[in-house]
């Protein structure tokens, strides 16, 4: 028999909000953060501290556009994916508004696309959003079917966050671009961790954050297309950096932390992506024999790393405090004053109760098979006990249909 | 979030879980919440001759406030007669536990919940 491997905890499954920065990435920006560094700002261009910052910048630029197979001239430094978002889609919007007022997007994009077009609409800009099809997922098709004479932007994201699932952007892209539509991917959750492709993609905007692929946060990118060329107005006015769209100084030591991340990523991404999606069949393959469990959006189009799952007949929040092993999180907002379900989830045609009986579980770079075996474990234990205390998972043993149950909402 | 000790001794510790018949003439049961909203609380009582509540039983579905609430009821309404139990206030509760004010709904559930089972038990009785 093996000896037993201890592993620390809290075990971190929660790569799908941040990443821990990659020690590479740090001894990268180290050198931009010390007096004998290069702490100039990298617009100085009358001495050598400036051409320095500038010179790591712009390495940097070629890291991240190389990653997307871009054009360095075509990405545009940002705060993080917020920041890109908004910049994306307001600055479409705003340049673009004579020739149309309509934008497409999906139920269950994040709330920085979700909320910037809420904006729109409140400035008289025409929103449709497209209900995923039940595995999460938002295809060519519903989309084309959506393009109206004065559609000016399509906005659906690469992988979602709850759930993990990656549309088919390429297929989208085509859509656009035979409609003449301009279309605007969230890649916060699938850059650098699934190949994207933008000499081949016919994607015109794409959002990226350094934190959820082991840079450090604060920092992001927008991919802004030149040929053929998208224009955008100005979110940030200032000294009119980065070709005007987006002034303020660089940061450069977070920049040179993306960069570096983004080298990292590419270089290790097919071997990477395997090994995660190695340890998250060995996790599902740990508990899928439990009653009533199942994986919520699509099996195969997936981040290799992530998995959402619903344990009826259990709350959620309740199974993340059996859980204090594993810093996970959970589909259900309960600590939130709404006491609202998950949107995401229940846009997938979940009922409120299976969305709030569901946990994200992402594993990532750092993460081990006995942290998973570990995890697995912890999810069985938990969810037997709280089943023991479910008045629920009582009345489903006793055959009761809890559909027919009236219940008295409160 | 940060939960309180006793929250967290009774979500490790649940007192008095389980199950009565509910068909039983001395047994009151109350069943309060929606899963939708995210708890259920299924409370049982079992009644003396005289009044006075001998055993109670309890199980939830909800977060870890929602079962620490109901495992302190059916503790505090132990040998207490019906009325007595059917005014304890939420309020105590929530007090007892240290219930955030989010949490405070999980109290409110616990309270109606014991309302529920002796109204149930006196409908029986009554019937
Ligand atoms: C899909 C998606 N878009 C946007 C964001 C926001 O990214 P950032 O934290 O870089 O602003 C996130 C991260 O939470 C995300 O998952």
């Amino acid at each position: 028999m093996n000896a037993p491997v201890t592993v620390q905890t809290p075990i971190y499954l929660d790569y799908l909000s941040t990443t821990p920065v990659d020690p590479r990435v740090v001894e990268a920006m180290k050198q931009c953060l010390s007096t004998e560094g290069i702490f100039g700002n990298p617009a100085s261009r009358s001495h050598v501290f400036g051409w320095k910052a500038e010179e790591a910048v712009e390495n940097a630029r070629n890291q991240v556009a190389e990653m997307i197979n871009a054009d360095p001239r075509e990405i545009v430094w940002t705060s993080g994916a917020t920041e890109s978002d908004n910049l994306a889609i307001k600055g479409v919007a705003h340049f673009y508004h004579k020739k149309g007022k309509h934008i497409v997007t999906s139920k269950i994009e994040h709330k920085a696309v979700l909320d910037t077009c809420r904006q729109l609409e409140r400035e008289g800009y025409e929103v449709t959003y497209l209900d995923p099809n039940e595995n999460g997922l938002t295809t060519p098709e519903m989309v084309q079917d959506a393009l109206r004479d004065d559609t000016i932007l399509v906005s659906i994201m690469h992988a979602n966050n709850e759930i993990g699932v990656v549309n088919d952007v390429a297929g989208i892209g085509e859509a656009c671009r035979n409609a003449g539509v301009l279309l605007h991917v969230d890649a916060a959750q699938g850059a650098g961790k699934v190949p994207l492709d933008m000499e081949h993609m016919k994607i015109d905007l794409l959002s990226m954050s350094a934190h959820k692929m082991y840079g450090p946060k604060g920092i992001g990118a927008l991919y802004v297309r030149r040929k053929p060329r998208v224009r955008l107005e100005a979110q940030m006015h200032g000294g009119g950096h980065e070709r005007g769209m987006r002034s303020g100084t660089l940061a450069t030591h977070q920049l040179v932390g993306f960069g570096e991340a983004a080298r990292i990523a590419r270089e290790g991404m097919s071997a990477e992506a395997e090994r995660l999606a190695a340890l998250r069949h060995r996790f599902w393959a740990a508990i899928e024999d439990m009653p009533e469990v199942y994986i919520n959006g699509d099996r195969e189009q997936r981040l290799p790393g992530a998995l959402n799952v619903s344990f009826a007949f259990v709350e959620g929040e309740s199974l993340i405090m059996s859980l204090r092993d594993l810093a996970i999180s959970s589909g259900s907002a309960c600590t939130s004053a709404s006491l609202e379900p998950s949107y995401v989830l229940r846009a997938l045609g979940l009922n409120d109760e299976m969305a709030h009986s569901s946990l994200r579980f992402s594993f990532g770079r750092f993460t081990t098979e006995a942290e998973v075996d570990h995890a697995a474990q912890c999810v069985r234990h938990a969810v037997e006990k709280l089943r023991e205390l479910s008045p629920l998972w009582d009345m489903y043993q006793d055959g009761v249909d809890l559909n027919t149950i009236e219940w008295a909402t409160h | 979030m940060a939960y309180s000790d006793k929250v967290i001794d009774h979500y490790e510790n649940p007192r008095n879980v389980g199950k009565m018949d509910e068909a039983d003439e001395n047994v009151g049961t109350g069943m309060v919440g929606a899963p939708a909203c995210g708890d259920v609380m299924r409370l049982q009582i079992q009644v003396s001759d005289d009044g006075i509540i001998e055993d109670a039983k309890f199980k939830t579905y909800g977060c870890g406030s929602a079962i620490a609430s109901s495992s302190l009821l059916t503790e505090w309404v132990k040998g207490r007669n019906l009325d007595e139990a059917a005014a304890i206030k939420n309020t105590e509760i929530a007090q007892e536990l240290s219930l955030p004010p989010v949490k405070i709904h999980c109290s409110v559930l616990a309270e109606d919940a014991i309302k529920a089972a002796v109204k149930n038990y006196r409908d029986k009785r009554d019937s």
